[in-house]
């Protein structure tokens, strides 16, 4: 069997282990979010200022809220499987479509997150391993140290104090200016603009780390026999550096970045909430408050999903990067 | 003039400030010639390495340097040239293959790409040409498929055809010095004499000087034309290799030589009727486990141990030999339970300890106890001597204070000082740990020892020593003991009958002498026939 069949076949068959997984996320959240007191009629009782008990009750019979719940949780279920997450009672609309809806910025803003990250942790540890003890690599490692032990809504708001409010270079909130009515590539360009703040805060921490894990992974690699073997080969110094070490170096970083995605949705709400940004974060945050249970339940489910998918993606890409790994 | 290949003369390498002495290598001359193979021999420490890798120019800059002296490469003093000139020598001029050969060769790059490069960096040829050369370096080290293995990863070939690959690697520009810096240790014997054999013949085509560093006097006596002995970073001996094996000077040289493990076994001693550990039928499989869905492959399937059955008797001491991956080391481990074995049955005094679970063990552990083969990994570095040796009983019930008591004892009969005792494990050195391994074993006073490879990581001197050590401890405790090893020359010393193991099954069974002088099974003898330095043993012994 050829490996091209072969990554087929485990990408199916990780696939089909992914909903039981999921199933199971999903049964265990809706627990989870029932032990918490009070339900949607009680918030929307409260906003209300008056409602009698009996006209509650109705609510929750409408609802569906006087079932127990093992009964609910079934017919969540049964939805589920039919694709259909049920009806958010607060924004008045399909969970589906709410959630679709707030999900492509969410994306936007991880996409360009981990591709920051990353990018640039890996190219900073390269740069401090070359200069191995020299004032660059000091620098790069203070730069580390800073980022890593500052706490993200502060660099929010400080990110907000100096570019937006000094200087107005970048927009404080929003993901674009609505009022323009941009079309096209005029939208593109400004949605980019709103993204530079959020994006940067967002990705300093794990710029750091990546930072500092790249640099030790280079440096572990430099003591490798192999690079030895290169030097007694003759190989010059760029090449063992660039094409013998850099890429037995990214292993460790590639697996961190897999793990980390899951992280991310959960350090994306402050900064959605720091930014205004209209993203699944700043949704479920609301949704909490407002014991909207149906589309926080929806919200996990999409963030569970994106997890076991990103997780298989690095490991098809783990295979691509180390020949050792075979997929069975 | 010079006919001289290389004449290294009163060479110094200092070694970093703080560190055990002041120069790795003192006051260091060496010749070679050009078709001459020089082995450097030395146990670790030696500065035999280093002199390897100052020669490259390779050493680990900045803390380790080249103090003074010259190093002539035919006529160019390798110490004041350039890092440029220096690249340009490495692999063309000189090249070097190392002792792991499962670590030295890049693991995400294919062989042969990683062979390509040398061609890369140092001559003028076109893609196409350079892809020819590299195939035909690769049937010339006779690797089967040569096509097949430019593609492979590293993790593709097994350790004897990646030291092929290496050598290619080296051999590719006609070097006129090859180094060669343990080249076999990490091999099984077989490969090991194959690997030496490829590499004198590739001697005698490319009329190389090779620079062979070892500590194998087996090796030594079979390729060397001369031989230096180092200790310490200085040359104890030199001379050609009759002289230095069969009349060393030096006392150092004479003790080394003393200690390596002769291959004429030991006088066969009256075997005990009594049977103290039986295996009947031992089966061992690793892998398995189902696959989901009937999605994916079976998962891969290793029979470690098949149906394998051995007796031990009160007094005596039985060999498990095999190369790597015959499953001894599983057998071992199945036998004292660390690994569940999958079926038969092992007999202890009439209990079946096969068919007990933890608790029920926990008792019968006394009677048996193990010494690794890794005097470094398999102590618990965060924990004193004495609790490590004390700890057993302790867990079985003696009172803390006889078991410390013991424990002081114990240090004594393994030959260290009481003071041992209260010192963490990383304050001894390899052999002085496997001393402490040992006294670990016996402090429950088993009836059975089974020993893993006790001597494999040591140097010869040191082997020696821990060899006489379990010798005087099973006379005197009149201890059984399961021995396993890789060494056919330990072996002889140590066993009374020898299990020869191939492919997890024991191909051959018998009293040493017997099997040494007339090895039965084809394997038996492919194995006693690759034993380096079987021509010098001869020699000794007539």
């Amino acid at each position: 069997m050829n490996r091209s069949s072969k990554i087929i076949r485990y990408v199916s068959r990780r696939l089909i282990q992914g909903i039981p997984i999921i199933l199971a996320i999903v049964v265990l959240n809706f627990f989870l979010l029932n032990l918490a007191e009070g339900d949607a009629v009680d918030v929307l009782a409260g906003e209300a200022g008056s409602a009698t008990p009996e006209y509650m009750e109705e609510m929750r019979k409408k609802f569906g809220l006087d079932k127990p719940l093992p009964v609910q949780l079934a017919v969540y279920l049964k939805n589920v499987l039919q694709l259909d997450l049920g009806y958010s009672f607060r924004h008045d609309m399909q969970v589906t479509e709410l959630i679709i809806d707030r999900f492509w910025p969410t994306l936007i803003l991880m996409v360009s997150t981990i591709l920051l990250a990353v990018g640039f942790g890996v190219l900073l540890g390269l740069f401090a391993a070359i200069n191995l003890n020299t004032w660059k690599d000091s620098m790069v490692s203070v730069f580390a140290l800073i980022t890593y032990a500052t706490p993200l809504f502060w660099v929010g708001l400080m990110m907000i104090i100096l570019f937006s409010i000094k200087n107005d270079w970048f927009p404080t909130s929003g993901m674009e200016n609505s009022a323009m009515f941009y079309e096209g590539f005029e939208r593109v360009k400004d949605i980019a603009h709103h993204l530079v703040l959020p994006t940067i805060t967002l990705s300093l921490f794990y710029l750091a780390l990546y930072t500092r894990m790249m640099r030790a992974s280079m440096l572990e690699q430099y003591g490798q026999d192999y690079v030895i073997t290169a030097r007694a080969k003759g190989v010059s110094e760029r090449r063992i550096t660039f094409v013998h070490v850099l890429r037995n170096a990214l292993l460790p970083v590639v697996t961190m970045a897999g793990v980390q995605v899951g992280a991310l949705i959960g350090g994306s709400v402050i900064v959605e909430s720091v930014f205004a940004w209209p993203g699944l974060g700043m949704l479920a945050f609301e949704s909490l408050f407002a014991r909207d249970l149906n589309l926080l339940l929806g919200i996990f489910l999409l963030s569970s999903g994106l997890v076991v998918a990103v997780n298989l993606v690095v490991d098809v890409v783990y295979c691509f990067l180390d020949p050792r790994i075979e997929v069975n | 003039m010079t006919d001289k290949l290389l004449q290294i003369s009163k060479l110094d390498i200092a070694l970093p400030e703080g560190s055990e002495r002041d120069l790795a290598v003192e006051d260091l001359n060496i010749e070679l010639s050009p078709g001459e193979t020089l082995c450097i021999v030395g146990e670790s420490g030696s500065g035999k390495s280093l002199t390897a890798r100052a020669l490259m120019g390779l050493l680990p800059a900045p803390h380790v340097r080249v103090k003074k002296g010259t190093i002539s490469f035919c006529g160019e003093d390798l110490t004041q040239a350039t890092e440029p000139r220096m690249r340009q020598i490495r692999g063309s001029e000189i090249s070097m293959i190392f002792q792991e050969p499962m670590t030295a060769l890049n693991p995400v790059m294919t062989i042969g790409v990683q062979i390509d490069e040398v061609f890369r960096y140092h001559a003028e040829m076109s893609q196409s040409e350079r892809r020819k050369r590299a195939i035909e370096l690769l049937e010339d080290v006779q690797l089967p498929d040569p096509k097949q293995i430019m593609a492979a990863y590293p993790h593709e070939l097994s350790g004897g055809q990646r030291q092929r690959a290496m050598i290619a690697m080296a051999l590719a520009l006609e070097p006129k010095i090859l180094i060669a810096d343990e080249p076999t240790t990490a091999l099984d014997v077989t490969t090991q004499a194959q690997i030496l054999k490829l590499v004198s013949d590739m001697q005698t085509v490319h009329k190389s000087g090779v620079l062979f560093i070892t500590h194998d006097f087996g090796v030594v006596a079979d390729i060397a034309d001369r031989v230096v002995v180092m200790q310490y970073g200085r040359v104890v001996e030199t001379g050609t290799v009759d002289k230095v094996l069969n009349e060393p000077e030096h006392t150092y040289t004479k003790a080394l030589i003393a200690s390596v493990p002769s291959l004429m076994p030991r006088a066969p001693r009256p075997r005990s009727e009594q049977i103290v550990l039986s295996a009947d039928k031992i089966q061992k499989t690793f892998g398995g486990g189902k696959s989901f869905f009937g999605l994916g492959k079976p998962n891969r399937f290793v029979h470690a141990v098949k149906d394998v059955t051995l007796d031990l008797r009160s007094g005596e001491t039985l060999g498990v030999v095999g190369e790597s991956g015959s499953g001894k080391s599983t057998l071992a481990r199945c036998i004292i339970r660390l690994l569940d074995s999958d079926g038969g049955n092992i007999m202890l005094d009439d209990v079946d300890i096969r068919a007990l679970n933890r608790a029920e063990m926990r008792p019968l552990r006394t009677k048996i106890q193990m010494v690794f083969q890794d005097p470094f990994a398999s102590i618990n570095p965060r924990i004193k001597v004495g609790q490590i040796i004390s700890q057993g009983p302790i867990i079985q019930g003696e009172s803390r204070q006889n078991a410390e008591a013991r424990a002081r004892e114990l240090l004594e009969i393994v030959g260290l000082d009481e003071r041992a005792f209260n010192r963490y494990p990383h304050e001894f050195s390899g052999g002085q740990r496997q001393r402490i391994g040992i006294a670990r074993a016996l402090a429950l006073d088993p009836e059975i020892l089974v020993a893993d490879e006790p001597v494999s990581a040591l140097d010869v001197s040191i082997q020696a020593q821990i060899l006489e050590l379990l010798d005087e401890i099973r006379e005197n405790m009149n201890l059984s003991m399961l021995f396993i090893t890789h060494d056919l020359r330990v072996a002889a010393q140590v066993c009374d009958r020898l299990a020869v193991m191939r492919y997890g099954e024991i191909v051959e069974t018998g009293a040493t002498s017997e099997i040494f002088k007339n090895p039965q099974h084809s394997y038996t003898q492919d194995l006693l026939a690759a034993v380096p330095g079987k021509k010098w043993d001869r020699k000794i012994a007539g």
